[in-house]
């Protein structure tokens, strides 16, 4: 579905990819690990177009993604729910989900929309309860339920998934990688990038772990989930445990 | 100058200069709130201050006047085709000026928008000259009589066309989607392009905007102040001061502190001395920016944010 070969991206003259490849098959929840700075958000902002320096292949079912604008990438199937939970905070809950189908709303009209919205309402009651009310009076748990369930008005064929778990509460985090599972039931494909290796590991098909740049491992997620670099580097498991095994 | 006293000899006499004054200031704030909302609607896309905004309000007055007089076009035809001259104007100079750049930096945006604003300044007294063109009123020029003060009907034209304009805007941007796309681009620019909306379209849609705005806050004042090629920079200026003190970015504080600078500079004028007029609005925008940086309607939370 997702073919990325070679890909270079540079943020004036540093290179914060250094050459990376990798593809993503219809239906399957990849994952990507990596420390601070190894560039996971980078290589997600170079599939949405938001880097202006790439060189290399990205390609979406054979369609090449490379020096198009972010709209035409959303209007080609590919939604991004940015590190950081980017609601529009003065906007209400549910002007955020209309946005979310903003390039839907000319070919399929207002009431295809609204429908829409309502099927998420059902899965995210407590969005609809709170749909009147500015999207920055969320809870944080609430705002990644919002931006994921934006993201999704779009109808996108692959959703990028920037550190879902950041800075929200173990018990929070949970639930937002239970939507992403029942995401994965309805049969959404899905490149996830996530510091909480654990989870991502978890729930993921496939993973690949990048550093600095560059793609130092790649397999099916059991593999990632019992190899000695994984968890010396990702897992946290200490030196002695490490020893111990 | 007028002493005070005689103004304030009696009581009821000072009454009714003063609601006068307070109606002929309410006149003037109401154009420096059109002007101030202009500036908002580039701003919340752009995060750019567009000195040339009260260009687009003087060229509004220019191009009325040709139309009106050389012209000889029935004012309800001329109006549109004013605004429509001004609007296109304002695209062309996004198109032309901001949107081939490649990440500008705000800064640099900003000294385009003044090299624009000299540009139309130049090119309207190459085109109409340096004489000062008036407009005929809207209707009758025969005051009408409210309580203690009289007030001219294009008073009336004016308050009712600014309350029109700040209704149609409201709605468009609570109820339109592109409406809600602005705001979106307003409250997160990433976060926008990354849902699929064409920034660059937005911003140009915002010249467009509030290119329109200012032509028809230039239309609607002329035939009361004036118009001449070097009027848009002073009325600028108070918009500009008006969009601060509300706090930028907010149009509905825009729009208010645009009154309450029209009122206080009115009253000084008639009170005081109209020698003091254009400087006191300014002295009660620093006294403002002294106490809280934000405006009186911005939150310091959101302002540590901005750029400017």
């Amino acid at each position: 579905m997702l073919t990325i070969r070679n890909l270079e991206a540079y943020y004036g003259a540093i290179q914060a990819l250094k050459g990376v490849s990798l593809h993503i098959l219809p239906e399957e929840i990849v994952c990507l690990i990596g420390a601070n700075g190894a560039g996971k958000s980078t290589l997600l902002h170079a599939i949405s177009g938001l880097v202006p320096l790439v060189k290399g292949e990205i390609s979406l079912d054979g369609v090449s993604l490379v020096g198009r604008s972010p709209e035409e990438i959303v209007a080609l199937g590919i939604s991004q729910v940015a590190e950081g939970r980017q609601i529009f905070a003065p906007l209400t809950v549910l002007e955020n989900l209309e946005l979310g189908a903003y390039q839907r709303f000319r070919k399929e009209g207002r009431r295809q929309i609204a429908q829409e919205i309502e099927r998420i309402f059902e899965l995210f009651p407590a969005l609809k309860e709170r749909k009147a009310q500015p999207a920055g009076t969320l809870s944080g748990g609430e705002q990644q339920m919002l931006v994921i369930s934006r993201a999704l008005m779009s109808k996108p064929k692959l959703l990028l998934l920037d550190e879902p778990s950041m800075g929200l509460a173990p018990i929070v985090a949970k639930e937002i990688f239970q939507i992403i599972r029942d995401l994965r039931k309805s049969g959404t494909t899905i490149l996830l990038v996530e510091q909480n290796a654990q989870m991502a590991l978890s729930l993921a098909d496939r993973g690949y772990v990048l550093e600095t740049g560059k793609i130092i491992l790649e397999g099916e997620t059991a593999e990632l989930l019992q190899n000695r670099e994984v968890k010396r580097a990702y897992l946290g498991k200490g030196r002695k445990g490490f020893l111990e095994e | 100058m007028i002493g005070l006293a005689p103004i304030l000899e009696s009581q009821e006499m000072s009454a009714s200069i003063i609601l006068q004054l307070i109606l002929s200031g309410v006149t003037i704030g109401s154009i420096y709130a059109m002007v101030a909302l202009g500036f908002n609607i580039i701003y919340n896309s752009t995060s750019i201050i567009n000195f040339a905004q009260g260009e687009f309000v003087m060229l509004g007055g220019m191009f009325m006047v040709s139309l009106v007089g050389p012209l000889n076009l029935p004012m309800w035809v001329a109006f549109p085709i004013a605004v429509l001259a001004v609007t296109l104007i304002g695209t062309a100079f996004e198109r032309l000026c901001i949107h081939p750049l490649k990440m500008p930096s705000v800064l640099s945006l900003i000294i385009i928008t003044i090299a624009g604003s000299i540009l139309l300044k130049g090119g309207a007294m190459f085109a109409w000259g340096k004489e000062t063109f008036s407009l005929p009123h809207f209707s009758t020029e025969k005051p009408i009589l409210l309580l203690e003060a009289t007030i001219l009907p294009q008073t009336v034209w004016i308050l009712g066309i600014i309350g029109m304009v700040v209704l149609l805007l409201a709605l468009f941007f609570r109820f339109t989607i592109v409406g809600k796309a602005m705001r979106a681009c307003a409250a997160n620019r990433p976060a926008a392009s990354l849902v699929g909306i064409n920034v660059k379209r937005i911003v140009l849609l915002s010249f467009a905007l509030s290119a329109a705005i200012g032509a028809i806050a230039g239309i609607i004042i002329t035939p009361i102040s004036l118009m001449d090629y070097e009027r848009g920079a002073i009325l600028g200026l108070k918009g500009f001061g008006a969009a601060v003190l509300g706090g930028l970015g907010n149009p509905m504080g825009a729009v208010v502190a645009g009154f309450l600078i029209g009122i206080v500079e009115s009253l000084c004028a008639g009170l005081i001395s109209s020698h003091y007029k254009d400087a006191v609005g300014l002295v009660v925008l620093l006294m403002v920016l002294f106490i809280k940086p934000s405006g009186l309607f911005g939150s310091a939370q959101v302002s540590k944010l901005k750029k400017f």
